[in-house]
């Protein structure tokens, strides 16, 4: 590597996004930012660190306790050609917003015949896992990833978050960008430079012929730990992580099962008409003649997420679970390395 | 022009402007010419004009979904649309037919997209709710009671983040109805305005009903014009049926969005003719109170104003409404004429910008290619 050729770093999540919002204010003028306490206060969980200080109050907008208010003055902002990146401070908290972004942001660029984009970003942490309870530990992008008009990113990594979220600035449609609260401290390489993603590609983020799964955001963690595990033991795991939860990349993944003949999906969320239905139901359309055994779907009791720290594990799924349904996969068909 | 307008019986609070006084004194101070009072009733009778050819093309079944008119609204419509300038934007209701055509946008293409076709001015994506027009800065009819308010708020930040303020700057009109008074965009977007010194007018056309619903029996504070008082925003309320009142009101507001970066708070006090839609008898309404509607129908009144005033002729005036006649007439034939939209640009506006693995699926293909 030469000087102009600065090398890959390993930073955290975190600061993965916090740069690249800095990149991108620094890139655009048309690009600002705003939510609660993102300036002053430096952020909920210190996203934007730093920003109001190097940026001013123009592109870094505190706004009041107000989701419907801001997330709408966004849609309004971007339909006059600004960039708006809307924080809202955790996924539970967009449901204040949701006629905003469902009925106004996804809608108005087919409703007004194509004459209007709505290039805005709205990022939120998900998930559960910290003792917050029900209305706080939720894992509902599958609401937005219900909706065209809609695009629905997931990113897992450092890398991914820098990139994915470089592509959502500059893409010309309203872009839900899902973050996980437990994902924010985790390191990985990033490289340097400017990277952005292609919206709409999943991606096999490690090879293997034997089982499928299949997983996204945090899952992705727990993914690759027990593909590592059962590596170990012979098995030849491959592992998709969708990345773009709308558009989905569903040929990436018939890809995938058409080679190992099996699936599981890991997800965060609740089973029922969740993210892992839509995975079962592409695989039987696009892979069912490949398959030697049901596609398995790990994901969260369906209950109120509680508080209790052992209610809360038991309601969750873990590497445990996917681990013994990987298993529970492969001896279904009799699997022998 | 009725009673509830001119009933003087108001409190205002201190927070409240009182700019009525001030817009009485100078639209009786202004000399108005006679082509703007005639241009004035040529708008509004345009408007009568499309909205009851709409209802009677709704009724033959040429139009789809729901269809709410401005019946009975004509002042309004033309007194604010006659204020705004063309470097201003629009955010209107679902009752928006005639915002959209004294906005710019052909009646041919208004009466178009609500027969639905690609000619429309949405190319049938919209109907009679969602008329735009990004050229002309009518940007949008808004089908949710409310939905346009936090929109428009954005717009107004937009301005605010690229220009300064002057008497040149750009300003945003956003209206809404009485009912939406109690939606809590409202009250989240004017907190907004206030807080961030935007420039927008917020124009209540309290047409007296939401639905089948009075204003007394929905807002505790049925003076609409005061519920900006809460956040620092001036309101005033004006008689609706007079054209050149709210004109001057909403020019006069539009000033202060403009060169002071204020928000303002506008009560148009209208009536609605007929029902919610084309389809509501509105049997709610007692016989006293459609009486009432047809007494102050602004149309009628303006057109013997003027006459009275010799501004215009009986002749004139019967000329000027044949040749609105005409004008819907020939916008019928030109949306009957009109082909819909194709089937193969269904996906198209999706997304403004493509992306990989849209979903381009008709309802029996598979998701994916079957195995």
């Amino acid at each position: 590597m030469t000087d102009s050729t600065p090398e890959p770093r390993v930073i955290t999540y975190r600061q993965a996004l916090n740069e690249t919002l800095r990149a991108e204010l620094e890139r655009d003028e048309d690009v600002f930012l705003i939510g609660e306490e993102i300036g002053i206060f430096q952020g909920s969980y210190k996203i934007t660190a730093g920003l109001i200080e190097d940026f001013g109050p123009k592109r870094v907008i505190d706004t009041p306790i107000s989701e419907e208010g801001f997330v709408g003055a966004a849609i309004g902002a971007a339909m006059l050609g600004l960039r708006p990146v809307v924080e809202i401070m955790t996924l539970n908290f967009s449901l204040i917003a949701i006629d905003q972004i469902v009925n106004h942001a996804a809608k108005m660029h087919a409703m007004f015949g194509g004459q209007v984009k709505v290039p805005m970003v709205i990022r939120f942490p998900g998930g559960g896992g910290q003792q917050l309870a029900a209305s706080h530990s939720q894992n509902l992008e599958v609401w937005y990833a219900h909706i065209p008009g809609l695009k629905v990113l997931a990113p897992s990594t450092p890398a991914e978050a820098k990139s994915m979220l470089t592509a959502a600035i500059r893409d010309d449609d309203p872009v839900i960008f899902l973050e996980n609260l437990a994902l924010y401290n985790m390191k990985g390489e990033v490289p340097a430079g400017e990277q952005v993603a292609e919206i709409g590609k999943a991606a096999v983020v490690k090879a293997g012929t034997d089982l499928t799964i299949v997983s996204y955001s945090r899952g992705m963690v727990t993914a690759l730990e027990v593909a590592d595990e059962f590596e170990q033991q012979g098995v030849s795991v491959e592992v998709v992580d969708l990345r773009s939860l709308r558009p989905l990349d569903r040929e990436t993944i018939c890809a995938s099962v058409r080679k190992t003949s099996r699936a599981v999906v890991f997800e965060d969320d609740m089973l029922s008409y969740g993210i892992g239905a839509e995975i079962s139901a592409t695989i039987s359309e696009g892979a069912f003649d490949y398959l030697d055994a049901p596609v398995r779907r790990v994901a969260a009791a369906e209950v109120p997420l509680p508080y209790s720290k052992p209610l809360e594990t038991a309601a969750m799924p873990h590497a445990a679970d996917l681990s013994r349904v990987v298993r529970e996969t492969l001896d279904a068909t009799q699997f022998t390395k | 022009m009725k009673g509830v307008a001119r009933n003087p019986n108001l409190v205002e609070s201190e927070a409240v402007m009182t700019a009525k006084s001030q817009t009485k004194s100078k639209s009786a101070k202004a000399s108005k010419t006679g082509a703007e009072l005639r241009d004035f009733y040529e708008r509004m009778s345009l408007v009568r004009a499309f909205e009851l050819r709409a209802s009677e093309m709704y009724a033959r079944a040429k139009i789809g979904g729901y269809c709410h008119l401005n019946l009975g609204e004509e002042a309004t419509v033309v007194g604010l649309t006659a204020a705004l300038e063309d470097r201003d934007y629009l955010y209107t209701t679902y009752r928006d037919h005639g915002y959209a055509i004294m906005r710019g946008i052909e009646p041919s293409a208004v009466m178009a997209e609500l027969f639905g076709k690609s000619t429309g001015a949405v190319g049938g994506w919209g109907g009679s709710m969602h008329m735009f027009d990004m050229s002309k800065r009518m940007l949008g009819g808004y089908g949710i009671v409310g939905g346009q308010i936090p929109p428009a708020t954005g717009a107004a930040l937009a301005i605010s983040y690229r220009s300064e303020a002057g008497p040149k700057s750009e300003a945003v009109m956003c209206l809404l109805g009485d009912a939406t008074t109690n939606i809590g965009a409202f009250h989240e977007s004017l907190n907004l305005a206030g807080l961030w010194n935007l420039p927008i007018v917020y124009v209540i056309v309290n047409n007296r009903l939401g639905m089948g619903t009075t204003v007394e029996g929905a807002s505790a504070e049925p003076d609409l014009y005061k519920r900006g008082s809460s956040y620092r925003i001036d309101g005033n309320r004006v008689d609706g049926d007079d054209p050149i009142a709210v004109r001057d009101a909403a020019q006069s507001a539009l000033k202060k969005a403009r060169e002071e970066r204020r928000p303002v708070l506008l009560e148009l006090m209208s009536y609605r003719l007929k029902g919610h839609s084309v389809v509501d008898p509105a049997r709610y309404r007692s016989k006293e109170d459609t009486d009432e509607a047809k007494r102050n129908d602004p149309v009628p009144a303006f057109r013997e104003k003027l006459i009275a005033d010799g501004v215009l002729t009986e002749k004139d005036a019967v000329m000027i409404d044949d040749n609105a006649d005409r004008i819907v007439t020939e916008a019928v034939e030109f949306a009957n004429d009109s082909p819909d939209p194709a089937v193969s640009e269904l996906f198209d506006k999706v997304y403004a910008s493509p992306v990989a693995n849209a979903s381009t699926r008709l309802p029996a293909e598979p998701a994916v290619m079957l195995s």
